[in-house]
């Protein structure tokens, strides 16, 4: 089924219920299905074939997004915070399709095919001649082109089709299932699985969207008492950063049911601080990837309820990524290809209609279904799923695997620590030695010898970094990854 | 009639509209209180089933027959009532889950 169905069914179940807000622009269900259209058939006279987007979140972006799925075309949205070196070979690898753009001109495209995205909220942006929208669009078309954010090389565009996106909305949200004040506050960007996801999501369950165009912790926090926001999602450094801003206060946001966080590995010490600051408010921890149609396993407000409350065990599941959603099968597997069993660390294998794990040029999908993720990871007796890290980041320090993430995490628990970063660099001795790059807060001071007699109390003295680094700040994408390669760059030169 | 993914169907008498999550593994006559239903077009609804029995089909919500893995889901609601071959299909299981996005 088409993307654009779920916009359809929303349309014609919530009618004039309001779908979308951005600043002083908003628009009801009906209003954004009209706009759709009107653009779908636009875009088929135009002869394009695909819609790119380029700009920050607003009512434009869903527009263009079901317009690409009305007309069966391609979505395509890019990182309006790349460098002209950076965009333009992916504007120049979709040459042919029309490039929505919040600022002009955009690097490598057609100014004939370029259309300010205001344009799209005309009632005149509509086709001039008679065009017909295709009624079937082939649930094996590509819906939606995303390029990974790279945190490990060059961007890769993932393939989402149609039916991975539906399966996801369709198996996980109950359709109109919000009460009409439910609304949902939504700042990640749009190139963004989670941005992706957010939208369809939160539209098929008739919530009302709120968009920020850019993330501000005091911005964020006022905007969720102005519009009684509901929902909300975060990346962890958006988060940290509303942490900061709180400066211990209580969050003061009633209306807020759920947090949900993702997109990256949360700090313990972040989370720990908000689940006090925003009581009242559940929290879930979502885990997935571009290549999965976002989420696929989900940590809920009970777990860390629970963690909050005391509970030995939930503290330990608070750092994991909870339990796979139905339909969704996980495997971890040994390098060598074996099966592992429960507790066993490995790399991680999802399996799900949802799942695409394919790219522009292949796919990664094995014989039987199987995802690799190249996440290490494990799965507790109770089904939980652990998260370690990338399997490229793993350190291998004298034969033994070592989760960057796992030191990382004891690093930041020390009081003067605000963020650290741990890699691997070569050694002659024992193959990679461990190093860490460490960012002091305002808190207090730490030395090198402190921090490293800190980890051994922690962890084993295998696992102590032989070399530790202060810095200024850590390099980070957008949405907050943490880019490893910069940290290995920096102290291997 | 083949019943293929993303295919669009309708029933001829009542509004009931749906869409092909996942096709049969074999030939089926799907029905919606005894009407077979078509290929989605404009010359409908028609005049509604004399006699609709149970829920009617409810908008939203995916309609699975275990027999054949025929999965639909109901795009626009109404009185009619799903069978394949006869076997009246049930809604299929809802998920309930905290918001993650």
């Amino acid at each position: 089924m088409n993307l654009s169905l779920l916009l359809e069914m929303a349309s014609s179940a919530l009618d004039d219920r309001t779908a979308v807000v951005s600043g002083d622009v908003s628009l009801t269900y009906a209003e954004l299905d009209a706009a759709a259209r009107r653009a779908a058939g636009r875009f088929l006279e135009m002869g394009a074939t695909g819609v790119v987007f380029c700009g920050t979140n607003d009512v434009s972006f869903p527009i263009a997004l079901f317009a690409a799925g009305y007309a069966g075309l391609p979505f395509i949205p890019l990182n309006y915070r790349l460098g002209v070196e950076q965009l333009q070979p992916l504007v120049e690898a979709n040459a042919g399709a029309v490039v929505i753009a919040e600022v002009q001109p955009v690097p490598g495209a057609d100014p004939a095919f370029t259309i300010d995205r205001d344009d799209l909220l005309d009632p005149a942006f509509v086709a001039t001649t008679d065009v017909e929208l295709p009624g079937f669009v082939d649930p094996d078309d590509v819906a939606v082109l995303l390029y990974t954010s790279g945190t490990s090389g060059t961007p890769k565009a993932a393939l989402l089709r149609h039916r991975h996106l539906t399966a996801y909305v369709i198996g996980t949200v109950e359709f109109a299932g919000a009460e009409p004040e439910q609304a949902a506050l939504v700042t990640v960007p749009p190139y963004h699985i989670a941005g992706m996801a957010n939208l369809l999501s939160n539209m098929y369950a008739g919530r009302r969207i709120v968009y920020l165009d850019a993330f501000d912790a005091e911005i964020w926090i006022e905007t969720i008492r102005r519009e009684g926001v509901t929902q909300a999602m975060v990346v962890p450094t958006m988060l940290a950063r509303v942490v900061m801003h709180l400066e211990g206060e209580p969050a003061n946001v009633p209306t807020l049911r759920t947090l949900s966080y993702g997109g990256a590995r949360m700090p313990l010490p972040v989370l720990e601080k908000a689940l006090v600051m925003f009581e009242g408010t559940g929290f879930v921890n979502a885990y997935g990837l571009t290549e999965t149609s976002s989420t696929i396993a989900l940590l809920g407000p009970d777990d860390h309820a629970a963690a909050f409350a005391g509970d030995p065990v939930a503290k330990v599941r608070l750092g994991s990524v909870g339990k796979l959603l139905p339909g969704i099968e996980a495997e971890v597997r040994h390098e060598d290809g074996s099966i592992l069993a429960v507790g066993e660390a490995g790399l991680v294998f999802l399996r799900g209609e949802q799942i695409s794990g394919e790219y522009d040029g292949g796919s990664v999908i094995d014989a039987e279904g199987w995802f690799p993720t190249r996440d290490r990871g494990w799965i507790d007796e109770h089904d939980y799923l652990f998260i370690e890290g990338r399997a490229d980041d793993t350190i291998i320090r004298g034969g033994e695997n070592i989760a960057p993430a796992e030191i990382e995490d004891v690093l930041r628990r020390h009081p003067a620590v605000t963020d650290a970063a741990v890699v691997g660099l070569p050694d002659d001795e024992w193959g990679q030695s461990i190093a860490a790059v460490v960012v002091l807060g305002t808190a207090g001071s730490a030395t090198v010898d402190e921090l490293q007699s800190f980890c051994r109390e922690h962890l084993r003295g295998s696992k102590t970094p032989e070399r530790i680094e202060f810095r200024d700040e850590l390099p980070h994408t957008p949405t907050g990854k943490l880019l490893r390669r910069e940290v290995l760059a920096d102290l291997t030169t | 009639m083949e019943i293929k993914a993303g295919s669009r169907l309708a029933c001829p008498d009542c509004t009931v509209e749906l869409v092909v999550v996942k096709p049969p593994s074999g030939p089926v006559t799907l029905t919606c209180s005894g009407t077979a239903v078509v290929e989605a077009t404009a010359d409908r609804p028609g005049a509604g089933h004399a006699a609709a029995e149970g829920d009617g089909t409810l908008v939203g919500k995916r309609y699975a027959d275990e027999e054949t893995g025929l999965e639909v889901l109901c795009a626009k609601p109404g009185p009619g009532q799903l069978a394949a071959d006869g076997r009246v299909i049930e809604v299929k299981g809802a998920k309930p889950l905290p918001s993650s996005d």
